[in-house]
C-alpha cells in the first residue's frame, strides 16, 4: 500500500494513504483537541457531525479529521 | 405585593424583560419599589439577544454621549460577574485614509471633555497592536476602557437581582394598559404604574409613540484565540449608523472571550423577517474582509439576526407618556441599548420617584413626539 | 459563475447513488455530491484496507465514470433556496442551480449522553465503524460494541476485520424482544441472509440482551466501562467503547428549503407523496431522511425519487418493495425501542453539550431550546446542536430549534464570496 508522510505536532509520520487525519492521529495517541473547560477529546462520531477531531491542519484551524484524508506533507497540529 | 379590589397591586409594572426592562426592575427594586415585569418569551430574548454587546461611547450626538457615558460608569459594578462575560477588550476605530484620521483630535477632544480617555495611534502603533489588520490603513484612535459583555447574561443577572428582592415575574403577554394597569393574556390585571420597556414592539401598547425596526445581521466563528485582542470599527461606522439609508454595513468585529470572532454590522429598514439574508451578510463579510482579512479562513458557525427599535430621533425614550398620568417608557434605543440600558433606568426610575436626575433628561422626554407630529 | 445541472443530488449513499443512476438513465446532466471525500455513503462507505463492498463498487464505477454525471466530494451545502445551493468544498465556494433536487442527507446516530461518554475512546458504534474503515487503528485493542440494533452486529464484524479483540456486543433490547424480531425475519429473506452471515463472522463474541453502558471510566481516555445487564452489574476493561443507540433523520437541508416534516417520536423526518416529493416544488427526498427505513429502503426510494424528478412515471412493483420495506424498518423499531432508563443515564454533572461543556444540571428549568441556549450556550457550538439538540428531544426535554443558514461551520470567504446565481433577481 502507498505511503504518505505527514507531521504532527511536528512529528514525522509515515501513514498509508487513503486515511483519514483522524486515523492518522489515532495512531500516535493524542487526545485531538481540548474542551472549553479542559478535557481531552477525540473523534466522537466518525461521520462529521460531532466536530470532537477539530485540528489544525496546514495552519488552518478548526478542520475535521474524520473528513480529511491525509496528503504528502500534511501538517497537523493537536491541542496538546 | 398589596390588593386593590382583588386585583394584585404593585408600585411599578414594567412590561418586557430585555436588558432595558430588567435594568428598571433591578434599580426600582433596589430602590424599595414593588415590582413586577412581564415578560412572555426568554429573558433578554429580543434585540437584547440579538446585540454585540458592546459597551461604547458614541462621541456625535451629545445626549446620547452623555447617557453612554453615565450608564458606563454604572457598568462598572458589574465587570466581576462570569455570566455577563465583562471583558476589558477596549475599542480600536480604524482610520482607513487621511480624511479619517484627520477627524481623530476632535473626536478625542469630545470624549475627553466628558471624561473618556482615549488617544490617537498611528500606522505602526496599529499593526503592533492588531497585527491581523489589512496593510495600508493610516491608524486609528483606541479608547481603553472599553468593553464588550454577554448581554442576555446580564438581562438574567439583573431579572434575578430584582426577583431577589421580592420582584414579581409574570411569563405572559400584556394584552392591554387599562386605566389601573396592565391587563395580562389570561385576563388577570394588574394595578400600579406601567413601565413599558418593549422595544420594537412599543406601538402595540404605545402606538403614539413612533417606532421603527432597523434589521441586523450578525455571525459568530468558531473559537480563534489570538486573532483579533480589540473591538475594532471602522471610524466610518457611525455614517452607516446614523445614515437614513435604506440598507448600509460596516466593519465591526469583536473578540469574544471563548475566542471566537463576532462580526457585524448590517443596518436595514423594512424587512420585517427575521430571515437571514444572505446578500446582506455577503455585503457585511466583503466589508469586514477589508478590513481584515484573516477572517476569510475561519469558519462561521452561526448567523442570526435582531431588530433595532428606533425612535423618531434615534434618541430613546426615556419618562413619562404625554397625556397618560401613570404610564411610562424606556424604549427606542437603537444600537447602543446595552451600552445605555443602566444609566436609562436610573434616568426613568429617579422621575418616577421625583428625584433629580443625574444628567438631564429633557432630550429623552417622551413629550417630544408631540412636536415631530 | 454558477452551473445550472437538470438534476442536484445531495448525498452519495445509496439513496443518492440510486437517485443518480436512474436519472442518468433518462438522460439527464446531473451534479451528485457529499460531505465524505469518497462515494458510497455510511452503509457503503469506502475502507481504506478493503475497498467498497461488492455492490457498490459495481455501482459506482458507473456512476464516477459517467459523462453527465459531476461528482462533487468533499462538498458541502451551506446555503440553500428554492432553486439553488451554495457549497463550499476544500478549496472553494460554489453556486450551483438545478431544475430538481434530491436530497438525499442519510441519517446520523443517536448518541445519548451517559457519564464518561466524553472520554477519547468512547464513539458511536457506527462511529466506530465508520472510523475504523478510514484507518483507525484497532490490531489487538479491546473493543466492546454496545447500544442498539443490527448496526451493532455489523459495527462488531468491521471492528474484528480490523483486527480489534471484540470483547462482547452489548443490546438494551430484551431477549425476548429480540428473538420476537428474529422470528419475523423470515418474511424479509435478504435481511435474514444478512443476519445470518453477520452472526458467522462473530462467531465466538458473547452477545448479551437487556444491557446498557452506564458508564464509561478513564482520565484523559478510556479504560473501564460499566454494564448494567439483567444480571448486575459488569466492569470491563477496554480501549474502546462503540456505543449508538439507533438513527435520526438529517433533515436539517430539507428544513432550511422549508419542506414539510412529520415525527417519529422524538425526531423529524420529511414528509413526501408516493413519488418522494416533498411539499417544496421541485424537491424530493428519499432514504433515511424519510424515516429510518435501511439500506433498501434507500436504495429503492432514490430510484424513485430519480425517475419522478426526470418525470417518468413509477412502476407499481417499485412501490410494492417500498411498502415491504418499510414494514421491515417499523419491526425493528417496535422491537429495538429503547428502554427508558436509557433516558435517565445522564448524572447532573454528565455534559450534554459537548461543544460547550454545559451539564445537564445547568439545563435545569428551561422548556425550550432557545432560553437554554441563551442562557447556558447549550447548542451554540460546532456541531449546530445535532449532537445535544438531538439528544436533548430523546431524553424528553425539548424540541431542536430550526436550522439557518449556515447549515454547517463553513468559512466565511464561502459566505461572503460567491455571488448567489439570482442575486440579479433579489431572491437570495
Amino acid at each position: 500500500m502507498n505511503q504518505v508522510r505527514i507531521a504532527i505536532n511536528g512529528q514525522a509520520l509515515d501513514v498509508p494513504a487513503g486515511i483519514s487525519v483522524a486515523a492518522a492521529i489515532a495512531r500516535l495517541q493524542w487526545p485531538f483537541r481540548r474542551s472549553p473547560r479542559g478535557q481531552a477529546r477525540a473523534a466522537f462520531c466518525g461521520m462529521g457531525v460531532c466536530f470532537e477531531c477539530r485540528v489544525r491542519i496546514d495552519g488552518i484551524a478548526q478542520q475535521r479529521a474524520c473528513m480529511v484524508p491525509v496528503r504528502e506533507g500534511m501538517q497537523v497540529m493537536t491541542d496538546e | 405585593m398589596g390588593h386593590w379590589l382583588g386585583v394584585k397591586s404593585y408600585d411599578l409594572i414594567i412590561v418586557g424583560a430585555g436588558i432595558i426592562g430588567t435594568a428598571c426592575a433591578d434599580y426600582a427594586s433596589r430602590e424599595g419599589l414593588r415590582v413586577a415585569i412581564i415578560e412572555p418569551g426568554p429573558i433578554g430574548g429580543g434585540a437584547t439577544a440579538a446585540a454585540m454587546g458592546h459597551l461604547v461611547a458614541m462621541d456625535d450626538d451629545p445626549a446620547e454621549l452623555a447617557l453612554a457615558n453615565y450608564s458606563l460608569a454604572l457598568w462598572e459594578d458589574f465587570t466581576g460577574i462570569e455570566q455577563i462575560e465583562y471583558s476589558r477588550c477596549g475599542t480600536l476605530w480604524v482610520a482607513s485614509n487621511e480624511a479619517e484620521y484627520a477627524h481623530i483630535p476632535a473626536k478625542i477632544a469630545r470624549l475627553a471633555a466628558v471624561g473618556v480617555q482615549a488617544e490617537r495611534i498611528d500606522s505602526d502603533q496599529l499593526y503592533r497592536l492588531e497585527p491581523a489588520l489589512q496593510r495600508g490603513l493610516t491608524g486609528g484612535m483606541r479608547v481603553p476602557r472599553e468593553a464588550v459583555v454577554y448581554p442576555p447574561g446580564m438581562a438574567r443577572h439583573l431579572l434575578n437581582r430584582a426577583c431577589a428582592r421580592g420582584a414579581a415575574l409574570y411569563p405572559q403577554r400584556a394584552t392591554a394598559i387599562t386605566s389601573h394597569g396592565v391587563q395580562l393574556e389570561d385576563r388577570t390585571g394588574l394595578a400600579g404604574s406601567v413601565l413599558v420597556a418593549t422595544g420594537c414592539a412599543l406601538p402595540q401598547l404605545l402606538p403614539q409613540l413612533p417606532m421603527r425596526s432597523r434589521k441586523g445581521h450578525l455571525v459568530i466563528t468558531d473559537r480563534y484565540p489570538g486573532v483579533i485582542h480589540h473591538q475594532l470599527l471602522e471610524l466610518g461606522y457611525a455614517d452607516s449608523a446614523h445614515g437614513d439609508a435604506d440598507s448600509s454595513v460596516a466593519f465591526n468585529v469583536q473578540p469574544r472571550p471563548t475566542g471566537q470572532i463576532l462580526i457585524g454590522s448590517s443596518r436595514e429598514y423594512g424587512s420585517d423577517t427575521s430571515e437571514v439574508s444572505m446578500s446582506m451578510v455577503r455585503r457585511m463579510l466583503e466589508r469586514s474582509f477589508r478590513y481584515l482579512p484573516a477572517l476569510r479562513q475561519l469558519n462561521a458557525l452561526r448567523i442570526w439576526t435582531g431588530f433595532r427599535p428606533v425612535s423618531v430621533d434615534g434618541l430613546p425614550y426615556l419618562g413619562r407618556v404625554p397625556e397618560r398620568p401613570n404610564v411610562w417608557v424606556a424604549a427606542g434605543h437603537e444600537g447602543l441599548g446595552i451600552t445605555t440600558s443602566l444609566g436609562s433606568a436610573r434616568l426613568v426610575i429617579d422621575q418616577w420617584l421625583g428625584r433629580t436626575t443625574a444628567i438631564n433628561a429633557r432630550p429623552y422626554d417622551p413629550a417630544r413626539v408631540a412636536t415631530w407630529a | 459563475m454558477s452551473e445550472h445541472y437538470d438534476i442536484v443530488i445531495v448525498g452519495a449513499g445509496p439513496a443518492g447513488m440510486a437517485a443518480a443512476e436512474a436519472a442518468l438513465a433518462r438522460g439527464a446532466r446531473v451534479a451528485w455530491l457529499d460531505a465524505q471525500a469518497t462515494a458510497g455513503g455510511q452503509v457503503w462507505r469506502k475502507d481504506a484496507k478493503y475497498g467498497w463492498p461488492h455492490r457498490a463498487e459495481h455501482m459506482l464505477a458507473h456512476l464516477l465514470n459517467h459523462p453527465n454525471a459531476m461528482w462533487m466530494p468533499q462538498t458541502q451545502v451551506i446555503a440553500a433556496e428554492p432553486n439553488a445551493l451554495l457549497l463550499q468544498n476544500e478549496r472553494q465556494a460554489l453556486s450551483i442551480t438545478y431544475s430538481a433536487l434530491i436530497l438525499a442527507t442519510g441519517a446520523r446516530e443517536l448518541l445519548l449522553p451517559f457519564p464518561g461518554w466524553t472520554l477519547p475512546g468512547v464513539t458511536g458504534a457506527g462511529g466506530l465503524q465508520a472510523l475504523a474503515k478510514q484507518g483507525w487503528p484497532l490490531g489487538g485493542r479491546r473493543v466492546v460494541i454496545a447500544g442498539s440494533g443490527p448496526l451493532l452486529l455489523a459495527a462488531a464484524a468491521t471492528a474484528k476485520r480490523h483486527g480489534a479483540h471484540v470483547l462482547g456486543i452489548y443490546e438494551q433490547a430484551s431477549k425476548a424482544a429480540v428473538h420476537g424480531f428474529a422470528r419475523k425475519l423470515w418474511r424479509w429473506p435478504g435481511k435474514a441472509l444478512q443476519a445470518a452471515a453477520l452472526r458467522c463472522q462473530l462467531a465466538g463474541i458473547a452477545y448479551r440482551y437487556g444491557s446498557i453502558v452506564a458508564r464509561a471510566v478513564g482520565s484523559d481516555a478510556l479504560q473501564l466501562i460499566e454494564v448494567e445487564g439483567p444480571h448486575g452489574i459488569e466492569r470491563i476493561e477496554c480501549e474502546q467503547l462503540a456505543v449508538g443507540y439507533g438513527l435520526v433523520p438529517n433533515v436539517e437541508l430539507a428544513q432550511m428549503l422549508g419542506c414539510a416534516m412529520k415525527q417519529e417520536a422524538a425526531h423529524p423526518y420529511v414528509s413526501v407523496d408516493d413519488s418522494q416529493r416533498t411539499s417544496i416544488a421541485n424537491v424530493y427526498a428519499a432514504g433515511e431522511l424519510c424515516g429510518i427505513g435501511g439500506r433498501d429502503c434507500a436504495w429503492l426510494e432514490g430510484r424513485i425519487a430519480g425517475l419522478a424528478a426526470t418525470g417518468a412515471g413509477i412502476e407499481a412493483p417499485l412501490l410494492w418493495q417500498r411498502r415491504h420495506v418499510r414494514n421491515f424498518a417499523a419491526a425493528l423499531r417496535e422491537h429495538f425501542k429503547l428502554d427508558p432508563g436509557i433516558h435517565a443515564l445522564a448524572d447532573p454533572d454528565t455534559l450534554i453539550c459537548r461543544c460547550e461543556d454545559v451539564p445537564l444540571q445547568a439545563l435545569q428549568g428551561f422548556d425550550d431550546a432557545r432560553s437554554a441556549k441563551l442562557a447556558t450556550r447549550c447548542g451554540m457550538g460546532a456541531c449546530q446542536g445535532r449532537i445535544c439538540g438531538t439528544a436533548l428531544a430523546e431524553l424528553g426535554r425539548f424540541p431542536r430549534s430550526g436550522q439557518r443558514p449556515p447549515l454547517f461551520p463553513a468559512r466565511l470567504s464561502t459566505l461572503g464570496d460567491v455571488p448567489s446565481p439570482s442575486d440579479t433577481e433579489g431572491l437570495f
